[in-house]
């Protein structure tokens, strides 16, 4: 029984060195939130990185029983979401960045108190908080089935932090996504994820928050 | 019309310019009498020790002769590419990269200019084939280090923006796309600039040449427009093809942007 669970896991982690931690192993369902803490440094920003394959990593990661190495890197990182600390843009406007702009819905921007008009403008008069959420609407229009989130609301204040996880809530429950988040502050933890992980004596331990 | 001969009375006064000119620097404390007088010394030396190996190269006109200059040439000019770089890839690649695209640009276009334009027997006749190679591997070895230059440096200082496309799960073709065009272009910008002036500004240093020994102008120009067609082609195909090798290093089979293998200082 304990191995139907395993091999039933959405994402499943064996064995992965970080910084020269000790091996990190994770198994997380569909629609289940974990959320990652811990001092600067310690390698979880790594963590999520190795977990998008961006950086080369040893151990196993497997997505609905499909390794890692067994599918397109690009089509992986489609499915496993980074959404790093700081967003990066490269065209002039806004609206460039967006795979079909059509297909963003008003009332989906509205929800992150962004007007539809905003894709018009230029990337360097958008404020801090503009970019993050504009790149998290980004990530959400490829439909990732794993969030990965490197504190996702550590430039925003209270209202536009509630207003992105908001948006993060109804994403999973419209598509049952699984995320792995990092973030410092204990109440967004409780809020967003169900299970935690702490950075304690070298290794990533599950704690209750 | 002939050619007047230079005598060696004539070459030291034109060398007088230079003496004064260090005088000048002297009494002025401008600094730079001796690297003045140096440089002045080598590029005699230089060019007199090319005229000797010329000279030798044209009477025996023996096929593994012209091919030892030239691979001489493509060495010293893929040694120069190569170590003229600010961010440059780590190990041997930047010298086997610049090596590789001036090989295939530079050989190819001065192989075809020699068999099929030019027409001469044998089609490695030194007095062609050297000059022509010399003044392609020139401008190609300045285009590759120009464009390998800005690939690498751009790719450091863009590294998130790449990095941010590859997150959202493009290809790193994609997401190369606007550093490889800027890396093609700042290659290719000298010899476009120098082709959209020549005649006007400047008046080439091959064709000065040509009309200076004798030759009429109009045959002159017929040569300088051969050059500057094989020199931009030359030119091209070696950007772009140094540019191509030099991306497909900075990523993996995984398409990983691969910072760790530029070198470290």
């Amino acid at each position: 029984m304990p191995y139907f669970i395993f091999a039933m896991s959405f994402l499943a982690i064996h064995n992965l060195t970080i910084n020269h931690n000790a091996p990190f192993s994770l198994q997380l369902n569909a629609g289940e939130s974990v959320s990652i803490g811990g001092s600067s440094g310690c390698g979880k920003s790594l963590l999520l990185r190795a977990i998008a394959d961006l950086d080369p990593h040893d151990g196993t990661i497997s997505l609905n029983g499909v390794q890692q190495q067994d599918m397109e890197p690009w089509q992986w990182r489609q499915k496993v979401g980074l959404l790093p600390a700081e967003s990066s843009w490269w065209h002039n406007w806004v609206g460039d960045h967006f795979r079909e702009k059509n297909q963003l819905r008003p009332e989906e921007m509205k929800k992150l108190d962004l007007s539809p008009a905003i894709l018009d403008n230029r990337i360097n008069h958008l404020s801090s908080g503009e970019r993050q959420r504009l790149a998290l609407l980004r990530l959400l229009q490829i439909r990732p089935q794993l969030l990965l989130l490197d504190e996702p609301t550590a430039n925003l204040d209270a209202t536009n932090g509630t207003r992105v996880e908001e948006m993060i809530h109804l994403y999973q429950q419209k598509t049952n996504c699984a995320i792995l988040m990092v973030s410092h502050d204990p109440a967004q933890r409780q809020r967003v994820a169900n299970r935690h992980y702490q950075f304690r004596n070298q290794s990533f331990l599950e704690i209750s928050l | 019309m002939g050619v007047i001969s230079l005598s060696p009375t004539d070459l030291t006064l034109a060398g007088f310019i230079v003496f004064l000119l260090g005088l000048l620097s002297l009494q002025q404390q401008l600094h730079f009498t001796k690297r003045l007088y140096l440089a002045a010394v080598r590029c005699t030396l230089q060019l007199l020790l090319m005229g000797v190996i010329l000279q030798l190269l044209f009477n025996s006109s023996s096929f593994w002769a012209v091919a030892l200059m030239a691979a001489v040439m493509l060495l010293t000019a893929g040694q120069a590419a190569g170590s003229r770089q600010t961010k440059p890839l780590n190990g041997w690649w930047p010298y086997i990269f610049s090596l590789a695209a001036m090989f295939i640009s530079s050989f190819t276009v001065t192989f075809v200019a020699l068999t099929v334009i030019i027409d001469i027997t044998p089609w490695y006749s030194p007095q062609y084939a050297i000059p022509l190679l010399g003044m392609l591997l020139g401008n190609t070895m300045n285009g590759v280090a120009l464009s390998m230059d800005r690939l690498t440096s751009n790719i450091w200082q863009q590294r998130q923006i790449i990095e941010q496309q590859l997150m959202l799960g493009r290809r790193w073709q994609e997401a190369m796309a606007t550093p490889i065009k800027d890396a093609v272009r700042a290659g290719m910008t000298p010899i476009l600039n120098s082709m959209a002036t020549t005649g006007i500004v400047s008046l080439p240093g091959m064709m000065t040449g040509q009309i200076l020994s004798g030759t009429a102008p109009i045959e002159a120009v017929k040569y300088q427009i051969l050059i500057m067609f094989l020199i931009a082609g030359g030119t091209g195909f070696g950007v772009i093809t140094v540019v191509r090798l030099a991306s497909t290093r900075l990523f993996d089979e995984r398409h990983r942007l691969r910072l760790d293998r530029l070198r470290e200082k």
